[in-house]
Formats: C-alpha cells, sequence, structure tokens
C-alpha cells in the first residue's frame, strides 16, 4: 500500500537551481588539460568533385597541431552509419564519410578537420586551406531528383531513390469504386530546421593506459552514441564512456550520429589530445539534420455523410545527400502507421520514396513523421467537411473510431491503437470554445468583411517508441526497452539510474515522483541520474514520447522490486512472515499494528550491514529493471484554432488557441502543460513562420537566425488547456507521454484555421508557410478574380 | 598583438591580456570560466549570451572583450546574493519558465533589465521586452508568467530596488 499518489503535483522541478543560477553543465562548458579545439572546413558547392587539397599554408599557421582530410580518416573511422532501415523496402544506403573523399555532396559536406590550440586559431586555419573543386550539377527538390536525366548523386542509387516503401490495407480500389465522393490533394510539407538552443558538438578524450575514450556530447542517447561509435572505430564498448548531462534541446536532431562527434573521436585517439568541437548556429543549419521535407499526394474517397473510406497516399520525402541514423524510419513507419489519424479509415494505401538530393540530410524533428501524417489526415477531414458542405466537426465524428473499439488495428494491421475516446476531449474542447458563439461570431465577422477563421485538429500521435519485437520488425538497428536501477544506499537515500536521456523534459523531477509513489521516499533524497554510460545499464534514450511511458515505468518495476525485499527483511526485522506485513509510505509494519514498525532508513541500512537476513535474501537494495511494453502508447486530443486575417498586411493573428489533450495519467500537471506550451509553439510556427529555403545551386538561403523565422515571445498568445485522461492499459501507470503532442496537433489547427478565414475568397487549400506575404499574395490574387 | 582590460565582474574586478578580436561572451567563458553565459548563434539574434553591462542589458556575443574595458558587468553567476534567488531566478523556478534551460542565463537577465525600465509591464510590454531573446522549448507563456511573478514580487518589496 502506498499513500502518496505519482499523479497531479505540480512540484517544482529539481533540475532549475542550477540552470537559473549559471551551473549548468553543457558540453561546452566541459574543460580539460590540454584540450585543443577543432573546425571543420564544409563546402560551399552541393555538389562537386575534389581536386586537390592543400593544406600547407593552414598547416604552418600559429596555434595548428594538425589537420586531416577525408582521405586521412579513411583508416580511422568507418562511415557515418544508417541504424534504421526498413525490411519491405528496397532501401540502399549510399557511403556517409565524417569527412568527404572525393566528391562533396550538399553545401556543408566536411571536407578537413582543422585542430588548433583554440577555436579562433582552428577557423584561421581552416579559411587558409585551399581547396580545388570541379562542380557537378546540383538537384534539390525530391521530384526533380527523380526525372530521369537528372544529377545523379550516387552510382549505386539509381534515379536517387533510396528506397521505395509500400504498406495497404483493406481494398482501396474498391473502396474508390464505391466512394460518393473522390478528390486528389497535393500537400507540401516543408523543410525546417530543428534549432535547439545548443547545438550539436563533443568533447573527446582518448586515455593512452587505459584506452578509454570518454566523450561528452549532445546527444539524446548516450547508449546508442557508445553502440555505435565502438561499431565505427572498433573501440570496444568497455573502453567508452560516453556523457550526457545538461542538454540545451534535442527535438531530434540530437539522436542522430553526428559525423562531428566521430571526427573529435578518432582526432583524439590519434592524437592523445582532448579535442573540442562545437558548431556554431551557421555550422548547426548545414551539419545537423533537417526535418519534414514532404511532398504528399493524396486521394480520398468518401460517403455523402461524411465517411471516409479510403486513402491512397504517395509520398515523396527529401533525405538529403546521405541517410542520417534513423532518418528512413521516418516517412515510412512513423508516417504511415499515423496516417489515418483518430479515424476508422478502412482502406489505406502508402507508398513512401525516399529522395536523396543535394541539401543537408533530414532525419527525426519533433513529432518525426507523425506530424506529416496528422497534417495530411487534418487537412484531408476539412477538405471532405468543406466539399460535402458539412461541419468539420461532424465529419471528424463520423469517422473518429469507437471508445469501445481498442485496442484497435489499423487497416494494415500493422499497429494497434491502445486506447481512447476521441469524442470526449472534442466535447470538451467544444465547450471551452463555445462552439456555437464562436460561429456566431464568424458569420458576423464574415458580413463585415473580415476574414476569420476556425480550425480543428484532433489527432492521435503513436508515442512510447517501443517494443523491441516491432523494432526489429521495423528494420530499426536496435532494441526500445528501457532500464532502470534502483539503488536504496545504506542512509535511506536512493539513487535512480536511468536510460533515457532527457533535453529539458523534466524526469529528474517526474521520476523522483513515481519513485516517492512507489517507495515513499521523499523526493529530496532521491537523485536520479541519467547520461553515463559507464553506471547506467543499456537504454536507448530521449525521443519518441517514450521517456516516461517506457523509461518511467522499468523504473517502478525496479523499485516495486525493492519494495518485495524489503518487505522480507522488514517482516524478518519484526519476526513475522513477509505475508503479515504491509508496506506504507516508506515504512514496513505488522498489519493492523501500525506500531509495530520497521522504517525505510531501518530496514537499508539492516540490508546493507547484512548481520541479521532473512534465510535465501542476499544483502543490498539495489534492484535493476529492463521494461519491454507489449505496445506503442497513442495519446489523442482537440486542438481549436482562431484566427483572423489582416487583409492589407496578410498576418494571420492567432486569437484564441484551445488544446485539449489525453495524454493518459498525469504525474506532474505543470511540466506537461509546458511541454504543451512549447509543442504548440514549434508546430504554429511551421504553419506560419519557418521554412529551409535552398536556391537551384543548392545554397541555404534561410541559413543563419536572421534568415529563418523561429518563433518570438510576441509570435503567439497564451494556449488554453485542459486534459481528460484515457490511461494506457500496456504500462504499470497509465502514461501515454507528451513531448511530442503540442507540435503534431498545432500545426493542420491553425492552417484548417488559416484556410477557413480564406474560404469566402474562395481558397480550398494552400501550401505551408502561411506566411503574411504568401496570404496576401491569395487575398489579392482572389479580388483580382 | 595583445591588448590589457580590467573588467569588473560580479563584483570582482579582473585584469588580462586579450586579443584584440576577442568577443566579450568568450572572455567570460574561457578566459573567466564563467560558463553560464550561452552562445547561442552567431547572429546576435538568439539573446542566450545576454549579461548586464554597465547597468544596461547587451549581448555578450556582439561585444569585443576590449570594448568592455573598465566595465562593470553582471553575468547570470553574480544575479544571486548571499545564496538568496533574484525575483526573476525565483519566478522562473516557480512557474516552470525554463525546460532545456539553454536559453535561461540570457533570458534572465534580459527580463531583469526589462523590470528595471518597466517595473509594471503589461503581457505585451513583457512580449515584445523578449523580442531579443529566444527560446525554442517553452513556447514563451511561463517565461512571460516568470516575469509578472517577479514584477509582482519586485513591487510588494520596493526595498530590492536599491541594488544597483
Amino acid at each position: 500500500m502506498v499513500a502518496s499518489s505519482p499523479f497531479g503535483s505540480s512540484i517544482k522541478r529539481r533540475e532549475d537551481p542550477r540552470l537559473i543560477t549559471g551551473a549548468g553543465h553543457y558540453t561546452d562548458d566541459v574543460r580539460l588539460p590540454g584540450m585543443l579545439s577543432m573546425a571543420i572546413l564544409r563546402s560551399p558547392h552541393a555538389h562537386a568533385r575534389i581536386v586537390n587539397i592543400d593544406t600547407s599554408a593552414a598547416k604552418a599557421m600559429p596555434g595548428v597541431v594538425a589537420i586531416y582530410t577525408g582521405a586521412d580518416l579513411v583508416d580511422l573511422v568507418a562511415p557515418v552509419p544508417c541504424a534504421w532501415q526498413p525490411k519491405n523496402s528496397d532501401i540502399k544506403v549510399p557511403e556517409y564519410r565524417p569527412l568527404a573523399v572525393d566528391t562533396v555532396r550538399y553545401v556543408g559536406d566536411g571536407v578537413a578537420a582543422v585542430v588548433a590550440e583554440n577555436r579562433y586559431m582552428a577557423e584561421d586555419a581552416a579559411a587558409a586551406i585551399n581547396v580545388q573543386y570541379d562542380t557537378l550539377p546540383v538537384v534539390v527538390h525530391q521530384l526533380d531528383a527523380m526525372k530521369d536525366g537528372a544529377p545523379q548523386l550516387y552510382d549505386s542509387v539509381p534515379n536517387n531513390v533510396a528506397f521505395h516503401f509500400h504498406l495497404e490495407g483493406g481494398d482501396v480500389d474498391a473502396a474508390f469504386q464505391k466512394a460518393d465522393l473522390t478528390f486528389k490533394q497535393r500537400l507540401v510539407n516543408q523543410r525546417l530546421i530543428p534549432n535547439a538552443m545548443e547545438t550539436r558538438g563533443a568533447v573527446a578524450s582518448y586515455q593512452r593506459g587505459s584506452n578509454e575514450l570518454t566523450l561528452w556530447c549532445t546527444t539524446q542517447n548516450p547508449h546508442i552514441v557508445r553502440f555505435l561509435m565502438s561499431l565505427c572505430t572498433n573501440i570496444p564498448e568497455t573502453q567508452i564512456r560516453v556523457l550526457s548531462q545538461d542538454i540545451g534541446g534535442g527535438f531530434g536532431s540530437k539522436i542522430a550520429m553526428q559525423a562531428g562527434e566521430m571526427i573529435a573521436s578518432v582526432i583524439s585517439k590519434d592524437l592523445l589530445r582532448p579535442i573540442k568541437w562545437m558548431e556554431d548556429r551557421s555550422e548547426n543549419y548545414v551539419s545537423t539534420t533537417h526535418g519534414r521535407d514532404h511532398v504528399d499526394d493524396v486521394e480520398v474517397a468518401a460517403m455523402k455523410d461524411g465517411r471516409v473510406v479510403g486513402l491512397k497516399v504517395t509520398a515523396y520525402a527529401n533525405m538529403g545527400a546521405y541517410l542520417s541514423t534513423a532518418a528512413p524510419g521516418v516517412p515510412t513507419w512513423l508516417f504511415t502507421v499515423t496516417q489515418s489519424g483518430a479515424y476508422d479509415i478502412p482502406n489505406v494505401a502508402s507508398d513512401v520514396y525516399g529522395v536523396l538530393t543535394n541539401t543537408t540530410a533530414t532525419d527525426a524533428y519533433r513529432g518525426a513523421g507523425r506530424p506529416e501524417a496528422t497534417y495530411l489526415i487534418e487537412r484531408v477531414m476539412d477538405l471532405v467537411a468543406k466539399k460535402l458542405n458539412l461541419d468539420p466537426t461532424e465529419v471528424r465524428r463520423k469517422n473518429f473510431i469507437p471508445s469501445d473499439a481498442f485496442p484497435y488495428s489499423i487497416a494494415s494491421g500493422a499497429i494497434a491503437y491502445d486506447s481512447g475516446d476521441y469524442d470526449k476531449t472534442l466535447d470538451r474542447a467544444l465547450e471551452m470554445i463555445d462552439y456555437a458563439a464562436l460561429r456566431k461570431e464568424q458569420e458576423q465577422a464574415r458580413a463585415e468583411g473580415r476574414l476569420f477563421g476556425v480550425g480543428f485538429s484532433t489527432y492521435i500521435e503513436v508515442c512510447g517508441l517501443a517494443p523491441s519485437a516491432a523494432a526489429g520488425a521495423m528494420g530499426f538497428g536496435g532494441g526500445l526497452y528501457e532500464s532502470a536501477v534502483v539503488r536504496v544506499h545504506p542512509t535511506g537515500k536512493v539513487t535512480v539510474l536511468t536510460g533515457i536521456n532527457p533535453q529539458g523534459q523534466g524526469e529528474g523531477t517526474t521520476f523522483a515522483q513515481l519513485l516517492n509513489g512507489e517507495l515513499g521516499v521523499p523526493v529530496e533524497d532521491i537523485e536520479i541520474v541519467w547520461g553515463d554510460t559507464d553506471r547506467i545499464p543499456m537504454g536507448w534514450g530521449t525521443y519518441g514520447s517514450r521517456s516516461t511511458a517506457v523509461g518511467g515505468s522499468a523504473l517502478v518495476f525496479a523499485a516495486r522490486k525493492v519494495r518485495d525485499k524489503m518487505m522480507k527483511i522488514g517482516a524478518h526485522l519484526l519476526e513475522v512472515s513477509p505475508e503479515e506485513v504491509v508496506f506504507d509510505q516508506g515504512s514496513v509494519h505488522v498489519k493492523g499494528a501500525p506500531d509495530q514498525v520497521k522504517s525505510f532508513g531501518e530496514i537499508a541500512l539492516a540490508a546493507y550491514t547484512a548481520w541479521n537476513m532473512p534465510e535465501g535474501v542476499t544483502p543490498g537494495l539495489d534492484e535493476s529493471y529492463f521494461f519491454d511494453p507489449v505496445s506503442n502508447t497513442f495519446p489523442f486530443g482537440a486542438h481549436v484554432c482562431v484566427v483572423e486575417i489582416d487583409k492589407d498586411s496578410g498576418k494571420a493573428d492567432v486569437r484564441r488557441y484551445v488544446a485539449v489533450d489525453d495524454v493518459g495519467n498525469v504525474i506532474n500537471p505543470m511540466i506537461v502543460d509546458g511541454q504543451i506550451h512549447g509543442g504548440i509553439a514549434q508546430g504554429l510556427a511551421q504553419a506560419v513562420l519557418e521554412t529551409a529555403v535552398y536556391d537551384d545551386n543548392g545554397q541555404l538561403l534561410s541559413g543563419t537566425m536572421m534568415d529563418y523565422a523561429i518563433p518570438k515571445a510576441s509570435s503567439f498568445p497564451n494556449y488554453e488547456l485542459d486534459r481528460t485522461v484515457t490511461p494506457c492499459p500496456f504500462n504499470p501507470m497509465g502514461l501515454k507521454g507528451v513531448g511530442e503532442a503540442g507540435t503534431i496537433a498545432s500545426t493542420p489547427a491553425i492552417m484548417n484555421a488559416i484556410v477557413d478565414a480564406l474560404s469566402p475568397l474562395g481558397v480550398e487549400h494552400f501550401d505551408m508557410p502561411a506566411s503574411p506575404q504568401r496570404i496576401w499574395q491569395l487575398v489579392h490574387e482572389q479580388k483580382g478574380n | 598583438m595583445k591588448q590589457q582590460v580590467t573588467i569588473t565582474v560580479n563584483g570582482t574586478t579582473h585584469t588580462n591580456e586579450v586579443e584584440p578580436r576577442l568577443l566579450l561572451v568568450h572572455y567570460l567563458r574561457d578566459v573567466l570560466d564563467l560558463t553560464g553565459t550561452h552562445v547561442g548563434c552567431d547572429t546576435s539574434q538568439c539573446g542566450a549570451c545576454t549579461i548586464e553591462m554597465n547597468g544596461s542589458a547587451v549581448k555578450s556575443c556582439t561585444v569585443l572583450a576590449v570594448q568592455a574595458d573598465g566595465a562593470e558587468i553582471t553575468t547570470i553567476e553574480g544575479l544571486a546574493k548571499g545564496g538568496e534567488l533574484h525575483p526573476i531566478q525565483e519566478g522562473f523556478w516557480e512557474m516552470h519558465g525554463l525546460q532545456c534551460g539553454f536559453c535561461t542565463p540570457g533570458m534572465i537577465m534580459t527580463s531583469v533589465n526589462l523590470l528595471k525600465n518597466n517595473p509594471h509591464p503589461t503581457e505585451a510590454e513583457i512580449r515584445h521586452g523578449l523580442e531579443g531573446n529566444l527560446c525554442r522549448c517553452t513556447g514563451y507563456q511561463n517565461i512571460v508568467k516568470a516575469i509578472q511573478y517577479a514584477a509582482d514580487k519586485m513591487s510588494a518589496e520596493p526595498a530590492a530596488a536599491g541594488d544597483d
């Protein structure tokens, strides 16, 4: 029995005191004796043969210790690995050298690494390297790259198509034949730059004697870095320690193996000196992965009453110049299994083409595949409503998977949703926004000639990325369980080791709350440790909103092993059988006799002195657990966005934003709300602000924070939040996950609102970003007609 | 050719020989080892490097160390006095105004200056006052609340104003 609930308490974050006083410890804060600084010279051309690299002048410059080219690294390190290769595709993985050998394939491709006494000297020397290039034809757009006669990035990848993936279920052709309404729509999901406020970087220190590589790096998954680094460098895993503690945001961009961290590691081993490499921001914009960049052709079959009976999707995903670590899994599995959203669509067929172009590689970005799918299906719902002259909420309700149909298998059978009650979140959202009054207000606004729109997104997402068997079946090169160790010390303090690796999500607090709920230990006596592969058992890290649902569950199971052992020891000390005691707020007492009690501290000390242990019970209180759930989790919700467009400036102002989310049980509401706030802002920003723009020569025009529109404090208003709670039945605490929900939901909510606002002008669809310029053009084009 | 600078940071005066091109943020981080001030961009957009210099909020990536010769500087490390958090630090903690914490030192230093110039800002004035600071995690909603919390607290305790 546990008296304190782990749910519902908004305690302040335990991470914060160090972060608000400047005592955080990020990778760039690591300082080691004898540390050198590394700068990477990057290609200014999107596609070129390297004719010659002359480093002689650079090598003679002050402070320069060494310069490495791609050819110098060939024997030191293997290519950057691609670790998600979908099995039901014909994937071809081109060789991705950490520094290019012979050919550069995007602006930013590494050409040489300069190691010097400080960063200023390293940059000076990099600028003095003379590289002769022989430029080659460039292709930046995926549809252009697939055409016959297009520039070819690799001989081994004809037409630049790295893979074709197909998934289907039901009888799609029959559905289209019987439908009352069929239509086609192209939807473009533009390329984005993740923009974690901390760029990527690493400090690598190879010790002679112990032959150990210590690597501090900005990663969401230190054990994956250790695993892949070992495979790529032939340094045994036993000799690699990856440390990753304070991380300045990730958003997916710190999952992939980074060429820079591989280069720094092998150079440290070669020179036996610590090496620091930190991207500057303009380097980050080309060398760290981008997100999204899909062209999706969708065909829809619907009945007169609004039921969608068939969906065909052909997606063209721009993968960039190389296949990044997890990249092929994003537009294939993660995109296709959420394509039918919250809706019971019996016939679905998806084809995905992964196309290589002369651009920065794409990979996971907050939501990874699911925002693209959600944008697609939520726009489809609005298009169906528009074409059939139905209310968008009515069309959604007509298609919702009923709450008694869970677990619900999608048409292809590839995945089953855990639990849901989609009407309930929509009901609450409509109540909060006062839907009837809102539509009246809209009528009034339209009568006055104002452009006023309401948009919905009744999204679902697949979270709690797991289980391992599914990961294997989908071609992911690893497991997706999570590990935890609960180590009670002789004084009764507790250390928790977790395989997840937060970048601001607050598990240093929520995991302590979970443990407090299980063992009754005060949170101030609990230390949550992540980001150290020497201390922590194998775990897979923080992404896919999996940390709490999978890692938190591992912690709960480890805690329960500790609790069971404490009950045996406590009963023994009380001279009764284990069946005769209860575990109550951390202490063990005899049933019905709370005064016959052993405290948490007494039992902990007894476990370690081991003077008087029950028979067959070993000393110590140190338990580990590897949790591999049987299923993913499927958070859901209903978001409503109200916009008004200024006809003169073209700006779409968010008037109200209501979000009702169901993320299962909630440990710390304050932290969950924070995740939703940030997520919504990121998703809204895709819709109206952000876009990565290349010119035809493959130059990134939005190459700095001056040119790429990140949302500011004044961009959006406060969001109005509420929740419903539908626990996930497949983990012990009923958790679903929340890290990506806001981003997945909000992009289509605001786009649907903007299109609704413009619909009196005859606008049925246009592509993101809905910038003031684009909206102004639409308003004035329509006026001109 | 190196030049000598004398800069007072968080009440301690330092004299160092620096290269004329050394940025103030690198002086703070690499010469004085005050790593609380962060670098998030290279174009003065993100504000993670914001400090207080001679009473004004300044992006320390946009100032050379030699330009700060003779200056009085406060960094995030110098804000809490005698182990007592500044009301703005307290506001960020209370209102969950941070997630990853990377933008936070700059965000806090800007907010200190914002409230110094306008002790009773409206929500719109706060949002406008943060134009030069980017946060990718919070969506700003709780940062605004943190500053409102501090404004309320500081106006209730006028004694805290004598800190310049």
